[in-house]
C-alpha cells in the first residue's frame, strides 16, 4: 500500500456535552474516492470541517502528504490542495458563473472563462460561464462548484452529500466525473448515507456511528445490508404494510391552477391539478427549485388566490383559493412546512408555546387565555409517543437538533387528527430509525382514513409510503403515477424533465 | 434666462450633494450594511468644511478635512454596528444625532456668516451650445463628482473590488466561506461612505450655498438614502435620481421669479413630496427591488 494522502489519528471534538468526534482514525490513499458513511447526526459534518479547516480539533492529528498539519482555516486548507464542495451551495446568485469563480481563483475573465470551459469538456461539467447562477438548475450548480474547486488544483476533493439533490440521471453523470477526477490524480472524500451508491462509485468506505469509527471496508466485499447494520448498529426497520384501499372522498383537489409569483426568483406555476382522497397518500416528486415552495404556499394558505381565480383550490369540497392559513386549518387542514425554524416552529420559543401556535383549538385554552396545565401535558404527550429528545417541554425549539425537531412538529400535526395532512419533507435530516417510524406513522394514518399529501425529494421514501406520485418539473405537474406500477427511473425521467420533451417529440 | 435654462443649469451643482452622499450610501448597502446616520455626517462635514474655508484654510484642505470627519464619525457606527453587532438602524440614528448635534455645537459662533463659493469652469464650445449650454459650466466640485460616479460606475462594473463587495452583500457567509474578511471589507465601505457624505455636507455649506446655518442640510441626507433605494442601488439610476431632485428644487426658485401665484412653502416641500411619490412607485414593483436589492442589508455578520 502506498503511503495515504491525508491520515487521521485519534481525532476528538467536542460541542458542550456533545462528542461530535471520538478517536477518530481515518485514511486516505491517493487517488481514491474514499466514503465516509454515516446516519444523520453521526459527526461526518463535523469530521469534513475538521479536514477542511472550518473547525480544529481538540485532540488528534492530522498528518497530509507525510507532514503533520493544523488548519486555521479554509483559505490554508485550499492553499495545501484541500477542496471542498458543501451540500448547501455558497455559491452567490446573483453573479454570473464566471464571477462566482473570480472571487476565488486570481486571473483574467477572458482566461477564466476558457479554463471553465476546458474543465467543463474535460470531465463532463458543461456549464455557461456568463449564466447567472439564479437561473441555472441545482445540478448546474453543483457543477460549478465543483469547477471552482477544480481550478485551485486540489488533491483531495471533498463532497457533501452530492448526490442528494440530483435526480437519478444526473447522479450517473457526477459518478463519471469523479471516476475521471480519480484517474487524473485527484482523491475524493464522499460523504453519503445512501450505501447503493457508496458501492457503486467508492472503494474504500469508513463508517461512523455516533462520532466513533465503525468500519473500515471495501464496499464492494459488502452488501448493503451489511453496510446499514455496520451505520446504524441494528437492523433495518419494515416498513409497513399498506392496505388496499379505494374510493374515499376528495379531501384536496386542486384544478388547473396557474400562479405566477411577485418574486423573479420563484417559480411560476402553470396548470397544476392533483387530488388526495381520503385513505390515500400522493407524494409530489421533483428536485427542489422546481415550484415546491411556491405549491406548498399555495396549499397551505400563506399565499392566498386572487378573488377572480376561483374553483381552483378545494379542501373538504370547499373552495378554499382566498382562505387564509387558519381558515383552512380549521377546515381540518394541518400542515408540516419544509422549514422547521421560523415556519413550523418559532425558535426561540418553548416546546409549550410552539404545541399552541396550532393545537390551540385542542382545549388548550380557556375563556381565551392558556391553560397552561393542558399545553403542557399536550406537549408531553408529543415528546413521547414520538420519541422527541429534548430535557423537556419548556426547552426551546431552537435548541433541538433538526431531526428531534421535526419529530415533534410531525407529531404537534398528527395530534390535531386532521382529514387532510400536508407533509413537505418529512424525514429530511431525521436519522434512519425515527424516520422509518415517521413512515409508518403515516401509512397507518391513512389506513385509518386520513388524506396525506407528502412532498419530498427522496425518492425511495415516496415509493416506500405513496400511492401515487406526480412530479413536479419548471412548474408544471405530471399525471398522476400509480407507485405499483411505475419504477423510479421513469420518475426520474420526469424529475429532469426528459418525459414531456418526450412527449413533445411525439406530438 | 427662462426657467428651463435656469434649471439645466443649475442642475447639477444642486444634485452634487444628493448625488456625492447617495453614492456613498449605496456602496455601504451594497456590501450589506444599513446606515442611517447620513444625515448627521452631512451636517458634521458641512460645519467643518466651513469653519476651515472661513479662516482661510481653503476649499481643498476644507473638502479633505470634511471627508476625514465624517469617516470617523462614519466608523464610530461601524464599531457598534458593526463590531458589537448592535442594531444597525438604532445605530445609525442615534450616529445621526451626534453628527447633528456636534455640527450646531461647532457651529454656534459662525451662524449666519458667509464664505466665498467655488468659480465656475466652462468647457470651451459646449458651454456656447443654447438652452444646453448651462449645464457645461460648472465649479470644480461637480466636475470631480460626476468623474466620481463614472468611477464607482466603472468599479462595480468591471473590477474585482466591486465584485467582492457585491459578494458579500449577498451572501456574508459564503464570502468568508471563501476566505474574504467580511467585516474588516464592511469597514471600510462604512468609511467611503462617510467620507462621501462628508463631501456633500462640504459642497452643501461651502460651494452651493456658501454660509453656515444650523441645520442647513435640511433633510438632503434623508434623501440621499431614499436615492438609493429609487436607484435600485445602480449607479446610473441614482445619478438620474439625484438630476431629479436638484431639478426639482431648483423648479421652487424658478416659479418664484416667473411669479406664479404658489405659496412659497409648498414650492420648497416639493423635493420631499417628489421623495415620497417615486418611492411609492418605486416599492409597487416588487422585483424591481427583489433583483437589484442587496440580500443581507442591515443584517449583522457573525462567523
Amino acid at each position: 500500500m502506498t503511503a495515504p494522502l491525508l491520515s487521521l489519528r485519534g481525532i476528538s471534538k467536542s460541542y458542550g456535552e456533545v462528542r461530535a468526534n471520538q478517536g477518530v482514525d481515518l485514511d486516505v490513499a491517493p487517488r481514491s474516492i474514499h466514503a465516509i458513511l454515516g446516519e444523520n447526526g453521526a459527526g461526518k459534518s463535523t469530521l469534513m470541517k475538521l479536514i477542511y479547516g472550518v473547525e480544529q480539533p481538540d485532540d488528534g492529528t492530522v498528518a497530509w502528504q507525510g507532514e503533520i498539519l493544523s488548519l486555521a482555516s479554509p483559505a490554508e486548507a485550499r492553499r495545501k490542495g484541500i477542496g471542498m464542495v458543501f451540500q448547501h451551495f455558497s455559491l452567490f446568485e446573483t453573479l454570473t458563473v464566471v464571477e462566482n469563480i473570480q472571487l476565488v481563483v486570481q486571473g483574467r475573465k477572458a482566461d477564466l472563462i476558457d479554463r471553465v470551459k476546458a474543465l467543463g469538456r474535460d470531465f463532463g461539467l458543461e456549464v455557461d460561464p456568463l449564466a447567472d447562477v439564479h437561473a441555472l438548475s441545482v445540478g448546474e450548480r453543483q457543477r460549478v462548484e465543483i469547477i471552482r474547486c477544480l481550478m485551485t488544483d486540489p488533491k483531495l476533493l471533498i463532497l457533501d452529500e452530492p448526490t442528494s439533490v440530483l435526480p437519478p440521471q444526473s447522479v450517473g453523470k457526477l459518478f463519471e466525473t469523479l471516476r475521471r477526477l480519480r484517474d487524473g490524480g485527484v482523491s475524493i472524500l464522499f460523504i453519503s448515507h445512501k450505501l447503493d451508491e457508496i458501492r457503486a462509485i467508492c472503494d474504500r468506505a469508513t463508517i461512523l456511528r455516533a462520532g466513533r469509527v465503525t468500519g473500515n471496508v471495501d464496499p464492494r466485499e459488502h452488501d448493503a445490508h451489511d453496510l446499514a447494520r455496520m451505520m446504524i448498529g441494528r437492523d433495518m426497520p419494515e416498513p409497513m404494510p399498506a392496505l388496499p384501499r379505494s374510493g374515499g372522498e376528495k379531501q384536496l383537489e386542486i384544478v388547473g391552477l396557474d400562479y405566477r409569483p411577485d418574486d423573479p426568483f420563484a417559480v411560476p406555476l402553470s396548470n397544476i391539478s392533483l387530488t388526495v382522497r381520503a385513505g390515500e397518500i400522493l407524494g409530489i416528486a421533483g428536485i427542489s427549485g422546481n415550484g415546491q415552495s411556491e405549491l406548498s404556499a399555495l396549499i397551505s394558505g400563506e399565499t392566498r388566490l386572487p378573488r377572480e381565480a376561483t374553483d381552483r383550490i378545494f379542501m373538504m369540497g370547499q373552495d378554499v383559493g382566498t382562505f387564509g392559513a387558519a381558515a383552512r386549518r380549521r377546515l381540518g387542514f394541518a400542515f408540516v412546512p419544509e422549514d422547521r425554524l421560523g415556519r413550523g416552529a418559532v425558535p426561540e420559543m418553548s416546546l409549550v408555546l410552539n404545541s399552541l401556535l396550532t393545537a390551540h383549538p385542542l382545549g388548550l385554552k380557556r375563556h381565551g387565555l392558556v391553560d397552561r396545565a393542558k399545553a403542557a401535558a399536550f406537549t408531553k404527550d408529543c415528546i413521547r409517543q414520538y420519541d422527541v429528545r429534548t430535557p423537556g417541554p419548556e426547552a426551546e425549539a431552537g435548541a433541538l437538533s433538526g431531526g428531534n425537531l421535526q419529530k415533534f412538529i410531525v407529531g404537534r400535526e398528527i395530534m390535531l387528527a386532521p382529514r387532510l395532512l400536508f407533509v413537505a419533507q418529512p424525514t429530511w435530516g431525521v436519522d434512519i430509525g425515527a424516520a422509518s417510524a415517521i413512515r409508518r406513522r403515516l401509512v397507518a394514518l391513512r389506513n385509518e382514513g386520513m388524506a396525506i399529501l407528502v412532498i419530498s425529494e427522496e425518492l425511495e421514501e415516496l415509493f416506500e409510503l405513496c400511492d401515487f406520485i406526480q412530479v413536479l418539473y419548471h412548474g408544471t405537474l405530471s399525471d398522476p403515477l400509480v407507485t405499483r406500477d411505475t419504477r423510479p427511473e421513469e420518475i426520474g425521467r420526469y424529475m429532469i424533465g426528459a418525459h414531456s420533451a418526450a412527449a413533445k417529440a411525439l406530438a | 434666462m427662462n426657467a428651463i435654462e435656469f434649471i439645466l443649469a443649475g442642475m447639477l451643482a444642486a444634485a452634487t450633494p444628493f448625488l456625492l452622499a447617495a453614492l456613498g450610501e449605496m456602496v455601504v448597502e451594497r456590501a450589506g450594511v444599513l446606515n442611517l446616520g447620513v444625515e448627521g455626517m452631512m451636517a458634521l462635514g458641512a460645519v467643518i468644511a466651513f469653519i476651515i474655508v472661513y479662516h482661510g484654510g481653503g476649499h481643498v484642505l476644507g473638502f479633505v478635512a470634511a471627508g476625514l470627519a465624517s469617516a470617523i464619525l462614519s466608523l464610530l457606527f461601524a464599531v457598534i454596528a458593526l463590531g458589537f453587532r448592535a442594531n444597525q438602524v438604532a445605530t445609525g440614528l442615534a450616529i445621526g444625532i451626534l453628527g447633528q448635534g456636534l455640527s450646531a455645537l461647532f457651529g454656534k459662533t459662525y451662524e449666519s456668516l458667509t464664505v466665498t463659493g467655488l468659480p465656475k469652469l466652462a468647457v470651451p464650445g459646449l458651454s456656447e451650445i443654447p438652452v444646453i449650454g448651462g449645464l457645461f459650466v460648472q465649479d470644480a466640485a461637480v466636475w470631480l463628482t460626476l468623474a466620481a460616479t463614472l468611477g464607482i460606475w466603472a468599479v462595480f462594473a468591471y473590477t474585482k473590488v466591486g465584485l467582492v463587495i457585491r459578494a458579500i452583500g449577498e451572501n456574508p457567509k459564503a464570502a468568508h466561506a471563501i476566505g474574504y474578511p467580511v467585516i474588516a471589507i464592511r469597514v471600510a465601505a462604512v468609511a467611503f461612505g462617510g467620507a462621501m457624505a462628508g463631501f456633500a455636507g462640504a459642497y452643501a455649506s461651502v460651494v452651493y450655498t456658501p454660509l453656515w446655518a444650523d441645520g442647513m442640510i435640511a433633510g438632503r441626507g434623508w434623501i440621499a438614502i431614499a436615492l438609493v433605494v429609487f436607484g435600485t442601488w445602480l449607479t446610473g439610476r441614482i445619478f438620474l435620481g439625484a438630476c431629479l431632485f436638484g431639478a426639482v428644487s431648483l423648479m421652487g426658485l424658478a416659479a418664484q421669479a416667473t411669479a406664479l401665484d404658489v405659496p412659497s412653502q409648498l414650492l420648497s416641500s416639493l423635493p420631499y413630496i417628489v421623495t415620497i411619490v417615486v418611492l411609492g412607485i418605486i416599492s409597487a414593483d416588487r422585483r424591481l427591488l427583489k433583483l437589484n436589492g442587496v440580500a443581507s442589508l442591515g443584517e449583522p455578520f457573525e462567523r
